[in-house]
C-alpha cells in the first residue's frame, strides 16, 4: 500500500504541490482583491491630465466616440472610461467610495433612481454644477431631480426615458390585430387596461408559445412611472401602501399573471433575451433605450418585424435616465466639470443617441437632425425622435424618494412570484410591503 | 515547551581577560541583564508582528461590528451613528427572511458536506493506493480548489440553467428536461451544493491523504496477516487513524458552509442573487448580511447579522467538541 518512490521523484512531487498550491492560494487573493487599483491615477507631470468617468450599463460615449472626439479637441485631455455593468453593484461601490474618499473617479454616472438618496446625504461631496451648466436647457424636471433645497445642483441630465410601446408586427398580425402604428396607439388610447384587453383579444388568436407580453412589472413599472406622486409624498414620507398608482399598477399586474397574458420573464435576464429571440413575446413597453436591447438581443433575424408606438393613456411615463457628477475628492475638479458639461450639451447627447438610442435630456438636441428626423430601420423605419420628444413633453414632474429604485425591485420580485409560481396577490403584497419595510428601514 | 536546544542561560559568555576591574565587573552585570532581557522580550518580538496583523485585520474589525451593531449606521452616511443598543439584533431575530437564511445556510451546509467528505474519504483512499502517476492524479484533484469561486459559479451557472442549460439539456433526452433549478426550494439547494462539492471535494481529498500516509504501515501489515480485507483495513485501520482528522475537516467545513457566499450570489446573479431568490429560497447567511448592508444600506443589522452567524458558529463549535469527546472517549 506504500508508495515508493526516489528522491528525484519526490522533489518533483513536492515542487508540483508546492507550485499548485501558490498557484491557489494566488487565485484566491487576487479572487478577493477588488479591480478597481488605478482609477484614480491622473495628472502628470507635463501638462496632461487623464480624467476617468465611472459608469454603469451603456452610457454610450464610447459608442458615439465622443471621448476620441474629447482628445482631438483636448490633446492634452486623455479620458478613459471605467463602467460597471450592473448598476446594483456600482452604486454600492460608490457610497463606499464616497465614503473613505478615495477610489472615485473624477466623473460619476448616477442613475435616477438614486439621485434623491445622493441629494439628501452626499450633495457636499458634489461639485456644483448650477453654475457650469444652464439647468433651462434641460426638460424641465430633470435638474430638478439633482437640486438640493438651497440650490446646488449636484449632477447633469444625461439621457431620458420617454416610455412607448414596441411591438412584434408579425405576432399581432397572426393574433388578428391591427399592425398600423396610429391603428394600434388608437386601440390602447384609453389606458393601461385597454392595454390589457387588447391582451385578452391577442390571447384568442395567438400562436401557441407565445404571450402579448414579456413581464407585468414592466408594465407595472410603466404604470407607476407616469403618475406624478409614486413611492413618497412631497414631505419626504414612505407611502407607496397608500398610493393610487402604485395600486393600480399592482392591481393591473395581478390581472395579467391572473390572465396569463405574460410570460413572467425578468427583464434583461437569460431567458428573457432568449425570448426576443425566438419572438415569444407580442410587446415590450418600450423606453427610449429598451429600443436598442431589443434590437441587439432579438437579433438580425427579427429585423423590421418589430414597430413602435405610443403607450397606453394619455400621460406618458419616464423611465431611467441618469446624471454625470463630479466628485469634491477629484484631482481635476476644474476640468471634469468642463467635460460633464461638455457631455451633456445637445450635440452630444444626439450622438449618443444616436449610436445608442438613449434619449436626450437637453432640450436642444431634439431640434438636431439627428434626432428630430431619426427613424429606426429595425422597427419598420418608426420615426422614434418623433414619437419619444412628443412623449417627453406630457412626463410629469414626479417625487423622487431616497429608496425609489430599491422599492420597486422588491415589488417587481413580488410580481414576478405572481406570474411565475402563481403566488396569490395578497400573500406577494404582504411579501413585498415585509421587504420594502426593511428596505426603508 | 520542551526544546533540545539548550536555552541561552546555559551559555555562560567567557571571561575575556584574567584581571577583573570593576568597571569590567559592571559591564558584565550590565551584559548579562541585556542577555536575560534579550532571553525573556524576543520571543514576543518574534511573535508581535503576528499580534498586530491580528489585531488590525482581525480583532479591531471583529469589535468594530460589534459597535456598529449597536447603532444604527446607514451607508449614505456612515459618519452619523445613533445608538439603538439591541435594536439591531430585535429586528433580525424578528425578521422570517433571517431564520429562512438559517435553515437554507444549514441544510445546504449538511447537503455539500456530507457527500463531500465521504466522496473525499473515498478519492484519499484510491490515491494512497500504489498509483501511476500519482502526482498528477493528486495535482488533478486539486485543480477544482485553485479555480475562483466566480467562475466556477459562473460555469455551473450556466450548466443549471433553465432555458437552454446543459443540465436540462442532457436530461432532456430521458424526458426530465424542464427543471428550473434555480426557482425550486430543494433544486436550487442541490445546485448550490454541487459547486460547492465540486470545488473541495479535492481539497478534502488531500488532507485526508496526508492522513493516511501517517499511519504506520505496520498496521496493515499486521492486519493483513490476521487476514483481514482491504475494506476491513480501511474500515478498521485507517478510519479509527483518521478520526482526529475527520474531525478537522468538518469543523473547516462547517465554517466554510457557513460562509457561504459566492455560489448564491451567483447562481442567477443581478437582484435575484443578492436575496438568494425570488423567494429568498437559497439565501445563506452571508447573502442575507450582503444584501442587508450593501443593497439595502443598514450597516447596523448587517453587523448584527455578523455576530450572529459568530454566535451559531461558536454554538457548532461546541457541539462538535463535545461530540469529539464523546467519540474519543467511547474509541478508548
Amino acid at each position: 500500500m506504500r508508495i515508493t518512490r526516489t528522491v528525484a521523484g519526490r522533489s518533483r512531487r513536492v515542487a508540483v504541490l508546492a507550485t499548485t498550491g501558490l498557484t491557489a492560494s494566488a487565485l484566491l487573493l487576487t479572487g478577493c482583491s477588488s479591480d478597481d487599483s488605478d482609477s484614480n491615477e491622473s495628472s502628470e507631470a507635463n501638462g496632461k491630465i487623464t480624467l476617468t468617468v465611472a459608469d454603469f450599463g451603456q452610457f454610450g460615449y464610447k459608442e458615439a466616440g465622443l471621448f476620441a472626439k474629447y482628445h482631438e479637441l483636448h490633446p492634452n485631455i486623455t479620458v478613459k472610461e471605467d463602467t460597471t455593468a450592473d448598476e446594483k453593484v456600482y452604486y454600492p461601490k460608490l457610497l463606499q467610495q464616497l465614503n473613505s474618499g478615495s477610489g472615485l473617479a473624477d466623473v460619476q454616472g448616477l442613475e435616477v433612481g438614486r439621485i434623491k438618496e445622493l441629494v439628501d446625504t452626499k450633495a457636499d461631496q458634489f461639485a456644483d454644477l448650477s453654475k457650469v451648466i444652464d439647468v433651462n436647457e434641460f426638460v424641465s424636471w430633470k435638474e430638478k431631480q439633482a437640486t438640493t433645497a438651497d440650490g446646488k445642483v449636484i449632477g447633469a441630465g444625461t439621457d431620458i426615458g420617454p416610455m412607448s410601446l414596441c411591438y412584434n408586427t408579425e405576432l399581432f398580425k397572426k393574433a388578428g390585430l391591427p399592425t398600423d402604428r396610429k391603428e394600434v396607439a388608437a386601440k390602447i388610447s384609453g389606458g393601461w387596461e385597454d392595454y390589457l384587453k387588447l391582451g385578452e383579444e391577442f390571447k384568442k388568436k395567438a400562436p401557441a408559445g407565445t404571450y402579448f407580453m414579456d413581464s407585468a412589472s414592466a408594465m407595472y413599472n410603466a404604470v407607476v412611472s407616469s403618475n406624478a406622486k409614486q413611492y413618497y409624498d412631497e414631505s419626504g414620507k414612505a407611502v407607496y401602501k397608500d398610493s393610487p398608482s402604485v395600486q393600480q399598477g399592482w392591481n393591473l399586474a395581478a390581472e395579467a399573471a391572473d390572465k396569463k397574458l405574460t410570460q413572467g420573464l425578468a427583464q434583461f435576464s437569460d431567458p428573457w433575451k432568449a425570448a426576443l429571440r425566438k419572438s415569444t413575446m407580442a410587446t415590450v413597453v418600450c423606453p427610449a433605450w429598451m429600443a436598442g436591447q431589443i434590437s441587439v438581443n432579438a437579433g438580425d433575424a427579427n429585423k423590421g418585424k418589430w414597430d413602435i408606438t405610443t403607450a397606453p393613456g394619455a400621460t406618458a411615463a419616464n423611465w431611467g435616465g441618469s446624471f454625470l457628477g463630479v466628485p469634491k475628492a477629484g484631482k481635476n475638479v476644474d476640468e471634469a466639470t468642463k467635460l460633464v458639461k461638455w457631455l451633456t450639451a445637445p450635440e452630444q447627447q444626439a450622438a449618443v443617441f444616436k449610436a445608442i438610442g438613449s434619449f436626450p435630456s437637453n432640450k436642444g438636441a431634439y431640434e438636431l437632425p439627428d434626432v428630430k428626423t431619426a427613424t429606426l430601420p429595425y422597427f419598420n423605419d418608426a420615426p422614434i425622435g418623433q414619437i419619444y420628444a412628443d412623449e417627453a413633453k406630457s412626463i410629469p414632474e414626479t417625487i423622487l424618494g431616497p429608496k425609489d429604485a430599491a422599492i420597486k425591485d422588491t415589488i417587481s420580485t413580488q410580481i414576478n412570484n405572481m406570474e411565475q409560481r402563481g403566488t396569490k396577490p395578497d400573500d406577494a403584497w404582504e411579501a413585498a410591503t415585509k421587504a420594502i419595510d426593511k428596505v426603508i428601514g | 515547551m520542551a526544546t533540545s536546544t539548550p536555552t541561552r542561560d546555559a551559555y555562560a559568555p567567557p571571561p575575556r581577560g584574567s584581571q577583573h576591574t570593576p568597571a569590567d565587573a559592571r559591564r558584565q552585570t550590565w551584559r548579562s541583564r541585556l542577555w536575560r532581557f534579550d532571553d525573556k522580550a524576543s520571543p514576543y518580538a518574534y511573535i508581535a508582528p503576528f499580534f498586530l496583523v491580528f489585531g488590525a485585520f482581525g480583532l479591531y474589525p471583529l469589535v468594530y461590528t460589534g459597535w456598529i451593531a449597536l447603532h444604527r449606521v446607514e451607508m449614505t452616511g456612515m459618519n452619523q451613528m445613533e445608538w439603538v443598543g439591541w435594536d439591531n439584533f430585535d429586528r433580525i431575530l424578528h425578521d422570517s427572511e433571517f431564520w429562512t437564511a438559517v435553515s437554507n445556510t444549514f441544510l445546504i451546509g449538511v447537503m455539500s458536506t456530507v457527500p463531500q467528505l465521504l466522496v473525499a474519504l473515498g478519492l484519499a483512499h484510491l490515491l494512497n493506493y500504489k498509483l501511476r502517476a500519482s502526482t498528477f492524479w493528486r495535482t488533478v484533484v486539486l485543480t477544482p480548489y485553485a479555480t475562483s469561486v466566480a467562475s466556477a459559479a459562473l460555469v455551473f451557472a450556466l450548466v443549471f440553467r433553465a432555458d437552454g442549460g446543459l443540465l436540462n439539456w442532457a436530461l432532456h433526452f430521458v424526458g426530465l428536461g424542464d427543471t428550473n433549478w434555480a426557482n425550486g426550494h430543494w433544486t436550487s439547494k442541490i445546485a448550490i451544493s454541487v459547486i460547492v462539492i465540486w470545488r473541495w471535494t479535492g481539497y478534502n481529498t488531500l488532507i485526508y491523504l496526508a492522513a493516511m500516509q501517517a499511519v504506520p504501515s505496520d498496521l496493515y501489515e499486521a492486519a493483513s496477516l490476521d487476514g483481514a480485507s482491504r475494506w476491513q483495513q480501511f474500515r478498521k485501520v485507517t478510519i479509527p487513524s483518521l478520526r482526529p482528522t475527520i474531525l478537522f475537516t468538518i469543523v473547516i467545513s462547517t465554517i466554510g458552509s457557513m460562509q457561504l457566499f459566492g455560489e448564491p450570489l451567483l447562481l442567477e446573479g443581478g437582484t435575484l442573487g443578492a436575496t438568494g431568490g425570488n423567494e429568498n429560497q437559497y439565501e445563506t447567511l452571508s447573502v442575507y448580511l450582503y444584501n442587508y448592508g450593501w443593497n439595502l444600506g443598514h450597516l447596523g443589522p448587517a453587523a448584527a447579522v455578523a455576530w450572529a452567524m459568530l454566535a451559531l458558529l461558536l454554538i457548532i463549535a461546541a457541539v462538535n467538541w463535545l461530540i469529539g469527546r464523546f467519540v474519543r472517549t467511547s474509541a478508548v
